[in-house]
């Protein structure tokens, strides 16, 4: 085994001031909505846009391609998540350079291929969109410095790949390819994410410069094996390794366009980067050859073995590249310097001539309408042309001389004859490789000869003829590499190759040569018995055929794939079943028994005390009086709830009760908090059961209430062990900075208040979100119902129709401004002494419902709009505003800043920003109370008036 | 004291419970009520009981109760009235569609549980 310990150093180049590398990714993320919204302006606009996106990027990249191609290392740095290790860091190098030059080159030539490809009948838009996106996260992961950052766009090649491998999304087939695509490979990348967590603990870093550098202790860590398995597992299962290769064959239900980008330069080869990128690190140990070579050598032998058998056209391309893709896995396996040469040289030629040869799929069948090679015979007199291109195509593909892949494939030979050339058994190696190389020849003539050759066309759906000039174009650019590095690879790959594996090994790779004529040798008889084997295998192919017609379906995971599916579902099924009959009593039976046992089980096992050695407090008459009102209070809501009315006054009486204990325990704030809340729940709770039953009827089973009341003293004791187990303990509260720091830091002397609009503003800034939330979703669930309220009550007697008694109506309207004036205070002083915004809000809300009451919907809408969704929009701006504010001021969101003004008459006075967020807040919680109370109030309009008299006033809206 | 806090929780809880388990909504919705009683009186507790020590800083006092639970809680409260509200248009529109208040939709003459 070469070693390569004596690393030396390549050149970094960092980078802190250019984004460019940034903006590489980002420009295809951000086009593909572009060219989204571009297609509205007919199809065309979208395919240039697309083009011009994916032009964009490489001329974005172009600067930073030269320093990378020079031999240095350019790294760019952006801090994202700094805590976690987590940057927005990027690197370009050699190998980064091979890959981003395929990923944009072949991108961009798909792009104009596609543009030919599509039918009048597909969305233009959808597919560059699918596409840009794609080229985002691959650019994403070739380009990434920091390894979660990597994983992040791996998922996302994940993502956009199943999307577009579903684009035509009402064929099962491609539906289905797509699902099992993103299930392997979304599978692969969990695993992956744990080996990369892995190989970020070993090494202390998730920075490539750091892991590349410390591959001594990596291997030398417990831990390389677990995370090995993990990370190959990933790589495996995107590059389609066997037994995982199964979903490529299954994803070529997608656009060819789609198959000659994913399955030949980018989605599959991201597995062989990640082995690429990591090699230094992870190569050069004894589990590394075993899992690599044999996974590798499997797949090789599987994919060539069954490509020859393969009717479809592209099916026979998906296990080609299957075989390739374990070819190159082989080679990173074997872990030598020239293996790798070997490999990167080998994923360039392969993503030349396999785009090439899908693409001319592609035009075969856009021209014939199928895809089975039964049919398509001597198409050679159609198109001559396009015949010629993907004959070129074929033979680089089967290892002619003179093509690109006959070098890469003459290397493979080479490394893996000298490999195990001491072991006894070591020959079996290369017999295995030249049998993969003989069946590679055999399904390459098949492609040639069966498809432009072999007779006639048999009942094709269409005449076929060559294609428009423009298809042909991003062909023939590929077949011109093929045979360019083919011919004169010194001059043309040579040096972008060797800056590759530079950066590939971190080290400058052994002496090696691209000359076409090694002089005799083992590789050159590989060769020749490949090419002479191939020929023979395919003149002789009937009798294989039979064959394999009879073992089809054995191999690999696609059985056990559905098996596991099924099983899953299955499994959910049951589960669901079993736990969710349908009835709520059932399921809250269910939560409650399992809470219960998680937290005995928990109290069991701590083996702790249940008294703590915290000091207690006396219990006074006033404290015991309220305890024992409160538990009285308790049991009558008990006794009385199947008399709802009564119980419903009777639980105000608790909720009252409940503010009292906060203003006894020194929580003046949330006293407050608690009375207005009561009265306006309980104000709802009635409006609610005008419409609902009076009365609960008696239907539980006698047995059915002891068991719910077991239960229920069971959770209630639980509960109160556990609040008297936290009462006794002693504590260290984080409170002392909000105390240190709320009035130099926040300005206001009521601690509580700060905390909310100040210190935590941004969870406050959350909550009342949701209330806003609630409450348009309380106004959206009543938007035309029609609630059927009773004309009388249960004895029969009529409601009484008399509307609004006078005295109460006057009463009011004459508290409403006292109300209004008491919850301006209540605001204004609640930076300093209890209040604050949500309590203000609380009060005027309470006392605007109290008009409603008296003085009924009508009145109070000729004075008051019932649209309050402006103002909980005012509001959530208000107080987002004013966090964004002070990030114009170059502080974090939501700092607050405070000054003392003098107003005349008034005296000192403080005026703080986070009093403009307590108005938001105060404007939030004013709105959705009142959404949702005049709401409920007004169906009780709809339904009190008879059918018919009902009248809609101009003023409010439903 | 602490102890009767405990006990005003645990009845709370208990009765809370109780209602949450009956078969229809309006009781469950009350039910919900007083577990949310309970639950902003437990995380207050988490807090520990002082007596005349409100968080309001002065010259003149002699020490302070522990604000953030308090924080919690106000907006606790705050939030579970619009559960509170959410929950029971919920089962008005449930009343309103399906003709029953039985919480799994079952009419009264097929009702069994």
């Amino acid at each position: 085994m070469v070693s390569w310990e004596s690393r030396q150093e390549t050149a970094h180049i960092t980078e802190p001031s250019r984004m460019n590398l940034l903006f590489v990714v980002l420009i295809p993320l951000m086009g593909a909505g572009l060219t989204a919204w571009m297609s509205r302006f007919g199809r065309l606009w979208s395919a240039w846009t697309a083009g011009l996106v994916a032009l964009g990027a490489l001329g974005t990249l172009s600067p930073s391609m030269l320093i990378a191609f020079s031999g240095e290392t350019v790294i760019q740095r952006w801090p994202w998540i700094p805590d976690l290790g987590l940057d927005l860091a990027f690197r370009l190098d050699g190998l980064g350079l091979v890959f981003t030059s395929m990923v944009l080159g072949i991108g961009l030539l798909v792009i104009l291929y596609a543009r030919y490809y599509l039918s009048a009948t597909d969305c233009m838009g959808r597919f560059y969109a699918y596409l840009l996106l794609f080229m985002g996260s691959m650019l994403g992961v070739v380009l990434a410095e920091n390894l979660i950052l990597l994983l992040v766009f791996w998922e996302l090649t994940s993502l956009s790949s199943f999307l577009l491998i579903s684009y035509w999304r009402h064929e099962e087939e491609a539906r289905n390819g797509a699902r099992m695509a993103l299930a392997v490979t979304g599978l692969g990348g969990l695993a992956m994410l744990g080996g990369f967590l892995l190989l970020g603990e070993i090494v202390g870093s998730y920075d490539l410069s750091v892991i590349l550098a410390a591959g001594d202790q990596v291997r030398a860590d417990p831990l390389y094996t677990p995370m090995l398995v993990l990370i190959l597992l990933g790589a495996f299962t995107k590059s389609a390794q066997f037994p995982f290769h199964f979903w490529l064959p299954h994803a070529m239900s997608a656009p060819t366009p789609v198959s000659a980008y994913l399955h030949s330069a980018t989605l599959v080869k991201a597995g062989i980067f990640i082995m690429a990128r990591l090699f230094p690190v992870l190569s050069g140990t004894f589990e590394w050859n075993l899992l690599v070579i044999g996974t590798g050598l499997t797949t090789l032998l599987v994919g060539a073995w069954i490509a020859l058998f393969k009717h479809d056209l592209k099916g026979l391309l998906a296990y080609s590249t299957i075989s390739h893709l374990g070819l190159i896995t082989l080679l990173f396996g074997l872990g030598t310097p020239l293996a790798a040469v070997a490999g990167i040289f080998h994923v360039i030629n392969h993503a030349t001539f396999k785009a090439s040869l899908f693409m001319a799929a592609g035009i075969i069948d856009h021209e014939c309408g199928t895809r089975d090679m039964r049919r398509i015979n001597g198409l050679w007199r159609y198109m001559p042309y396009t015949a010629s291109l993907a004959m070129v195509a074929a033979s680089a593909m089967a290892g002619v001389p003179l093509f690109n892949g006959f070098l890469s494939k003459e290397m493979f030979f080479a490394e893996t004859a000298d490999f195990f050339s001491e072991h006894p058994w070591g020959w079996l190696l290369p017999v295995a490789v030249a049998f993969a190389g003989i069946m590679a020849v055999a399904y390459s003539l098949r492609f040639i000869h069966d498809v432009f050759f072999n007779g006639d066309p048999v009942n094709l759906p269409r005449k076929p003829h060559e294609p428009p000039f423009w298809m042909k174009v991003p062909v023939e650019i590929l077949v011109a590499i093929c045979l360019v590095v083919g011919i004169l690879p010194a001059l043309t790959v040579a040096p972008l190759l060797k800056v590759a594996v530079t950066s590939l090994l971190q080290t400058p790779p052994p002496e090696y040569d691209l000359a076409i004529w090694h002089g005799f040798g083992l590789p050159v008889v590989m060769s020749a018995v490949a090419l002479v084997g191939g020929i023979v295998v395919y003149a002789g192919r009937q009798p294989l055929f039979e064959m394999a017609n009879q073992i089809s379906g054995r191999f690999g995971g696609r059985a056990a794939f559905d098996r596991l599916l099924g099983g899953l579902f299955a499994l959910a099924r049951l589960t669901t079943r079993t736990l969710d009959t349908g009835s709520l009593q059932r399921l809250i039976l269910l939560f409650l028994v399992s809470a219960l046992g998680l937290g005995l089980a928990g109290a069991i096992g701590s083996g702790s005390p249940l008294t703590g050695e915290r000091g207690l407090l006396t219990p006074d008459g006033v404290s015991i009086f309220i305890a024992l009102a409160l538990s009285l209070v308790a049991v009558a809501t008990l006794l009385l709830h199947r008399l709802r009315l009564t119980a419903l006054i009777v639980m105000g009486a608790l909720g009252l009760l409940v503010s009292l204990i906060f203003v006894k325990f020194s929580a003046p704030d949330l006293a407050l908090t608690q009375l207005t809340v009561e009265v306006v729940t309980i104000v709802l709770l009635l409006l609610a059961l005008y419409v609902l039953p009076p009365r609960s009827p008696a239907e539980s089973t006698g047995w059915q209430r002891l068991r719910d009341l077991t239960l229920a003293l069971l959770a209630g004791g639980g509960a109160g062990t556990l609040t008297w187990s936290i009462l006794t303990r002693p504590y260290t509260p984080i409170s002392e900075y909000f105390l240190t720091n709320s009035v130099p830091g926040g300005g206001g002397h009521n601690v509580v208040n700060v905390i909310l609009v100040d210190f935590r503003g941004f969870d406050t800034l959350g909550e009342i979100s949701v209330l806003a939330l609630a409450g348009l979703g309380i106004y959206a669930m009543l938007h035309k119902l029609h609630l059927p309220g009773p004309t009388s009550n249960p004895q029969g007697r009529p409601w009484n129709w008399d509307r609004h008694p006078a005295i109460m109506a006057a009463l009011a309207r004459l508290l409403l401004p006292l109300a209004l004036l008491v919850s301006v205070f209540i605001f204004l002083r609640g930076h300093n002494q209890p209040g604050g915004g949500f309590i203000a809000g609380l009060v005027t809300a309470a006392a605007l419902i109290m008009q409603y009451l008296t003085n009924g919907v009508e009145w109070t809408h000729r004075r008051l709009s019932a649209n309050m969704h402006p103002l909980i929009g005012v509001g959530l701006l208000i107080a987002t505003g004013t966090g964004l504010a002070s990030l114009a001021f170059g502080y974090p969101f939501l700092t607050s800043t405070f000054t003392h003004i003098h107003w005349p008459l008034l005296g000192d006075f403080e005026l703080a920003s986070a009093m403009a967020f307590d108005l938001g807040v105060y404007l939030v919680v004013v709105g959705a109370t009142l959404l949702i109370l005049v709401h409920l109030g007004l169906m009780h309009r709809v339904s009190h008036i008879p059918i018919g008299t009902a009248t809609e006033g101009s003023s409010w809206k439903f | 004291m602490e102890i009767l806090m405990s006990v005003i929780i645990g009845v709370l809880t208990t009765i809370g419970v109780y209602l949450t388990l009956r078969a229809r909504t309006f009781p469950l919705v009350m039910g919900l009520t007083l577990m949310s009683y309970a639950v902003n009186l437990f995380l207050f507790a988490t807090g520990r009981l002082s007596i005349g020590q409100p968080a309001i800083i002065t010259d003149t006092a002699s020490g302070y109760t522990d604000p953030l639970p308090q924080a919690l809680v106000l907006t606790a409260i705050v939030i579970s009235f619009a559960m509170t509200a959410f929950v029971i248009m919920l089962s008005l529109k449930a009343h309103a569609e399906l003709g029953t208040d039985q919480v799994d939709g079952h009419r009264d003459e097929e009702n069994v549980a």
